[in-house]
């Protein structure tokens, strides 16, 4: 028998990218759609999604492009940027990413996949760098405590803000902010402070505050302008006012400068950018927050801390969780949730790699080339207005600086236009002579000027200030040492990955997280130097591929989401809540209304939905939930009408955090419209969604989308996230702008929440690679998967677990919630318990007490195979298994498995074994684990121990040492 | 324990002498696990009944702590700063937050009793 015929067009095959993404094949989908009881993924579909808010009509996107097509298409959209030498300098600089970091690191599944490391036990790996980083960042600040970065500069500054006033002693309402700080920094400071009813002064602020009363004020060291100046005086002033003072500093700077915490500052920001992470046209970055042992429990964001395992044994886990938006809701420190793990992660390992004599000679180059540009520049005539400086240099123009600017471009560099007058000009690792020689014709005018960096290299003065030069040493622990040379490099990053749990070893079924696919060929263009080396306040015509890119994706996102307009700015899903919600508040304002200030919260939202609203200055009003986990209808309508003048906003989750498509969403916007309030809709969990229903046509005014979850852009163990917001038409006016960029946002926006005008652009091509190779049905399929693959776990664990909330014909939506909360009366097992024993059988725990304490919470995703999904049944059941040896006293409720959990390769293989279980059932419970076993390197953490005994910097060798003896 | 008083917000008061000895009960220790940390009040702040007046941290959670009556923080507890775990060892005892100058000792008598907090959190499981 032969094959009938194909034709051209259907050997092409176009859903071949599809049919890898989506997990199951057809035999395995029938299989399971057989398990659930429906006969077809539309019957399922149907029957899972309400017909209220269904979409029907295919999406209007294009037809799937194969990898190749897409690779061919970006290549042509790459092609269209033209990234020249940057000398714009304003926080963002050229910089070389080791090549052995690039290939191990940035390239590798085992670190971008990984998420947030909430289970310490098989996150030791991303936690260590992370520590790294924090010690990094205050060796070289010179403060006591940094956390694991925040999403950039400029919103490390605004929190900062918000950090002194909460621990200020000062009663005023005034944060005072130089006037040589970076302008997008300011302009997102004074986002921030508008919502939130601070004034923000600017002035100058070299010697003091002018007896300006104040609670806070912001500096920047070396400042916009390249100078350096002595703030003591004014670090002084501030601490007489009962202000704190917040300096934002370079770090390569501060490998030859005095530390701001040697000299008083209280917090310390800044990027992390230039250790090794490209501009990629302004994001992502890390971004760094240090400050002052006593202000430990007002930090924002991430922390990484040292405790002990239960061998005793040195551990790294997140520390001080309890200031955090997902415990504290409205009273957390911040909204910060995902923050920028993975780019800390390649700027700690930049540290390592080079450590600090090899940064400082990269800093000590930079100097030296910035100091010969200056004289080259003198010598040629022109006045250079920075006396004592890094990198940075303002130099007089006379009304010639477009001109200059312009021949310089020419020759291959962009400038700073400062103003008519005035070029800043700012030298980095990567810039080369011939660079600087292209500067000194571009001023000249002259292709021979008559100058060369190596005649000048002999007679040039370092410009450094004396009294600011760093005495203190800096890096001195032996990670910063040990690993120079690239082979022992190579080494370190694979040992730390394979202490951890991504992507590349099983499933991470974290529900609300969507832990799916991220294809290899989704995530090529990222490191494309076209892409990678666009600094973001380029002129825009050099741009012309990336901004082509962004303006596909976000029309693919409106037809998606039903909605008119969208903004790539925020660079998280909690950035974009702010932004959503105060883009609302501008137009309550805009119609006179300025008083709706309520916004509604169920009291099943995620956590960072009430801190973005105190954020966003709004005053929270929880909204109940009933017994099926539904938005309580008759709350709603209660607490619409008494709030009926000032209701500004409801922020909901859809399908809801407990996985169920509630059919009560429309009647649920309405009863919010007609009390003239908004509908925020939170969209996490838009992967249920996607070509089925569009939430602009059901309801909602604003949505933030999670590029990160539903199109695939990697956690990066924490990041980096990207969260646009979709808006309907009537909010387009006040979506972000960015003060420095006319082309990011609409005139009358609300101003910025990012420092790049369109957040982290250089990973936008992943997701728009998704979209371009799933197509319409590809991405319909998607979403049927994503559901089917849920229910089908929630049957099969049915069986052993009760399964909380359903929706229509009790099925769930993209997730489902597992109960094991009966088994602590039963066997003293606790939801804990089952995630660390999940540990022993090579899995990730789901979401472990969220969005109901004492439960697992399941996501599958559309990517996992019916095969990986029956391995992860499979291990729940065998663990509900050993929980039945406990219920019938086979073992002890002390000591069995689950207590034990998880298990190390070291107490298994130890001499002496003193459980009532064997060897082999701790380690091995399962044949399949002797195929592949993953080995957890630390036994269960003793949590309250690290934060009773908080240490948030690399341990010393000797603390493992000791644990050995 | 005689003249001990609790709360519906699992707050206990007693009165020794001149000021007032409170804490969170042994059941809301119990419920909020190991604890790590307690933010206390200065001494000499002035509070109405029902405001916060700490707050206490375990590993998983966070919790505010109201004055159960009205009265001016006499004494706080430094011995909370070292070790945090006197509350889960002694939540009625060595693991009291501060001590109250009441203003109104009749307040009291608004209060549960240890037989009716007993039974109050009984209905609560």
């Amino acid at each position: 028998m032969t094959d009938p015929r194909r034709s051209l067009v259907s050997l092409q095959n176009r859903e071949d990218f599809t049919r890898r993404h989506v997990g199951p094949g057809a035999s395995e989908i029938a299989a399971m759609l057989e398990a659930v009881g429906y006969e077809t993924l539309e019957a399922l579909t149907d029957k899972a999604v309400p017909k209220a808010i269904r979409s029907d009509a295919p999406l209007a996107l294009p037809d799937a492009l194969t990898e190749a097509e897409a690779l061919e298409r970006l290549q042509a959209l790459a092609a269209k940027n033209r990234p020249l030498a940057s000398m714009i300098g304003l926080g963002y600089y050229g910089t070389h990413l080791p090549p052995v970091i690039q290939r191990n690191l940035l390239e590798n599944p085992g670190w971008y996949t990984a998420y947030t490391p909430y289970q310490p036990e098989i996150s030791q790996g991303r936690l260590e760098a992370l520590i790294n980083f924090q010690t990094m960042v205050m060796d070289l600040t010179g403060m006591h405590l940094a956390n694991a970065s925040m999403l950039d500069e400029a919103t490390a500054a605004a929190e900062a803000m918000t950090l002194a006033r909460r621990v200020g002693k000062s009663g005023s309402n005034v944060f005072c902010v130089d006037r040589d700080v970076f302008p997008q920094t300011l302009a997102v400071v004074e986002t921030r402070a508008a919502g939130l009813g601070i004034d923000v002064v600017v002035g100058d602020l070299a010697d003091g505050l002018g007896g300006q009363d104040c609670f806070g004020v912001l500096l920047q060291y070396p400042a916009s302008s390249g100078d350096i100046r002595d703030y003591r005086a004014t670090v002084e002033a501030a601490h007489e006012a009962g202000a704190l003072a917040v300096v934002a500093a370079d770090l390569l700077a501060l490998t030859l400068l005095t530390p701001p915490g040697e000299w008083g500052a209280d917090i310390v920001v800044g990027s992390a950018q230039r250790f090794g992470v490209p501009m990629g046209f302004g994001g992502p970055h890390a971004a760094y927050f240090a400050t002052r042992e006593e202000h430990r429990r007002a930090i924002p964001g991430r922390l990484v801390g040292v405790s002990v395992d239960a061998a005793g044994k040195p551990a790294y886990r997140l520390a001080l969780q309890t200031r955090e938006q997902h415990i504290r809701r409205e009273k957390a420190t911040s909204n910060i949730c995902t923050a920028q793990v993975l780019l800390a992660v390649i700027a700690g390992m930049y540290a390592v790699y080079h450590g600090p004599e090899g940064l400082k000679t990269i800093a000590q180059r930079v100097h030296r080339l910035a100091t010969i540009l200056a004289k080259g520049l003198a010598d040629l005539g022109f006045s250079v207005e920075t006396q004592a400086f890094f990198d940075t240099v303002s130099v007089a123009a006379d009304g010639k600086a477009a001109e200059i600017a312009e021949r310089a471009r020419a020759r291959g560099v962009n400038l700073r236009e400062i103003d008519a007058d005035n070029i800043g000009l700012s030298v980095d690792e990567t810039t080369t002579a011939r660079e600087i020689e292209a500067v000194w014709a571009a001023f000249a005018d002259s292709d021979a000027p008559g100058i060369t960096t190596a005649n000048l290299d002999s007679s040039v003065e370092d410009a450094l200030p004396e009294a600011l030069l760093r005495t203190s040493e800096f890096l001195t622990h032996p990670v910063f040492h040990l690993y120079r040379s690239e082979t022992e490099m190579m080494r370190y990053l694979k040992r730390l990955q394979d202490k951890d749990i991504a992507l590349d070893r099983s499933m991470i079924p974290l529900g609300s997280c969507t832990m799916k696919l991220n294809a290899a060929a989704e995530m090529q263009a990222v490191t494309w130097p076209e892409f990678a080396n666009l600094h973001p306040f380029a002129p825009m015509d050099q741009s012309a591929g990336t901004r082509e890119l962004i303006d596909e994706l976000e029309a693919w996102l409106c037809e998606i989401t039903g909605f008119d307009a969208i903004s790539v700015q925020p660079n998280a899903g909690s950035q974009g809540e702010y932004a959503g919600l105060r883009v609302i508040e501008r137009y309550h304002e805009g119609r006179g209304e300025g008083q709706r200030k309520v916004c509604l919260i169920p009291s099943s939202a995620h956590g960072t939905n009430p801190a973005s609203a105190v954020m966003a200055g709004l005053s929270v009003v929880v909204v109940g939930c009933d017994e099926a986990g539904n938005v309580d209808i008759e709350d709603i309508k209660v607490k619409a009408a008494e709030h009926a003048d000032t209701l500004a906003a409801l922020m909901i989750t859809y399908p809801s955090t407990h996985g169920v498509f509630e059919e009560s969403i429309v009647e649920i916007c309405q009863i919010v419209h007609d009390h003239g309030g908004q509908v925020y809709l939170d969209g996490a969990n838009l992967n249920a969604m996607v070509g089925l229903a569009k939430p602009g046509l059901f309801g909602a005014d604003v949505a933030h989308l999670n590029l990160h979850k539903t199109f695939c852009i990697p956690h990066g163990g924490g990041g980096p996230g990207v969260g646009p917001i979709g808006v309907g038409k009537h909010l387009q006016p006040y979506l972000p702008n960015h003060p420095l960029v006319g082309e990011a946002g609409p005139e009358t926006g609300m101003g910025p929440v990012s420092a790049a005008p369109w957040g982290s652009a250089l990973i936008l091509p992943i997701s728009w690679a998704y979209i371009a190779m799933m197509g319409p049905a590809g991405l319909k399929r998607a979403t049927e998967v994503a559901i089917l693959n849920a229910n089908y776990i929630a049957k099969r664990l049915g069986e052993h677990f009760p399964i909380v909330y359903s929706g229509p014909g009790g099925l769930v939506a993209h997730e489902c919630i597992v109960d094991p909360r009966a088994f602590k009366g039963s066997a003293e097992v606790t939801v804990d318990d089952i995630a660390k024993r999940l540990m022993d059988y090579g899995f990730h725990a789901p979401t472990m007490s969220w969005p109901v304490a004492g439960t697992l919470m399941i996501e599958p995703t559309e990517s996992e195979s019916k095969a990986e999904l029956d391995r992860f049944c499979d291990a729940m059941i065998a663990i509900r298994a050993e929980i039945a040896r406990i219920e019938s006293g086979d073992w002890t409720q002390d000591d069995n498995p689950l207590h034990g959990a998880p298990h190390t390769l070291d107490e298994v293989t130890a001499s002496e074994w003193t459980h009532a279980y064997d060897r082999e059932t701790a380690a091995f419970p399962v044949a399949s684990l002797r195929e592949a076993k993953y080995w957890p390197p630390v036994a269960r953490i003793d949590q309250a121990y690290g934060d009773r005994h908080l240490v948030c910097a690399c341990p010393p060798l000797t603390a493992y040492q000791d644990a050995a003896e | 324990m005689s003249g001990i008083k609790y709360t519906e917000d699992h707050e206990w008061i007693r009165v020794d002498g001149d000021t007032a000895a409170c804490g969170i009960s042994d059941y809301a220790q119990e419920q909020l696990g190991d604890i790590v940390y307690d933010e206390l009040p200065e001494v000499g702040k002035a509070l109405a009944a029902r405001d916060e007046i700490a707050v206490v941290e375990s590993v998983k959670a966070a919790s505010e702590v109201y004055a159960p009556a009205s009265g001016t923080v006499a004494e706080v507890n430094e011995a909370l700063a070292d070790d945090p775990t006197l509350v889960n060892q002694d939540a009625t005892g060595g693991g009291w937050f501060l001590k109250l100058k009441l203003d109104d000792p009749a307040e009291l008598d608004a209060l549960m009793d240890e037989a009716a907090y007993k039974s109050f959190v009984e209905g609560l499981d």
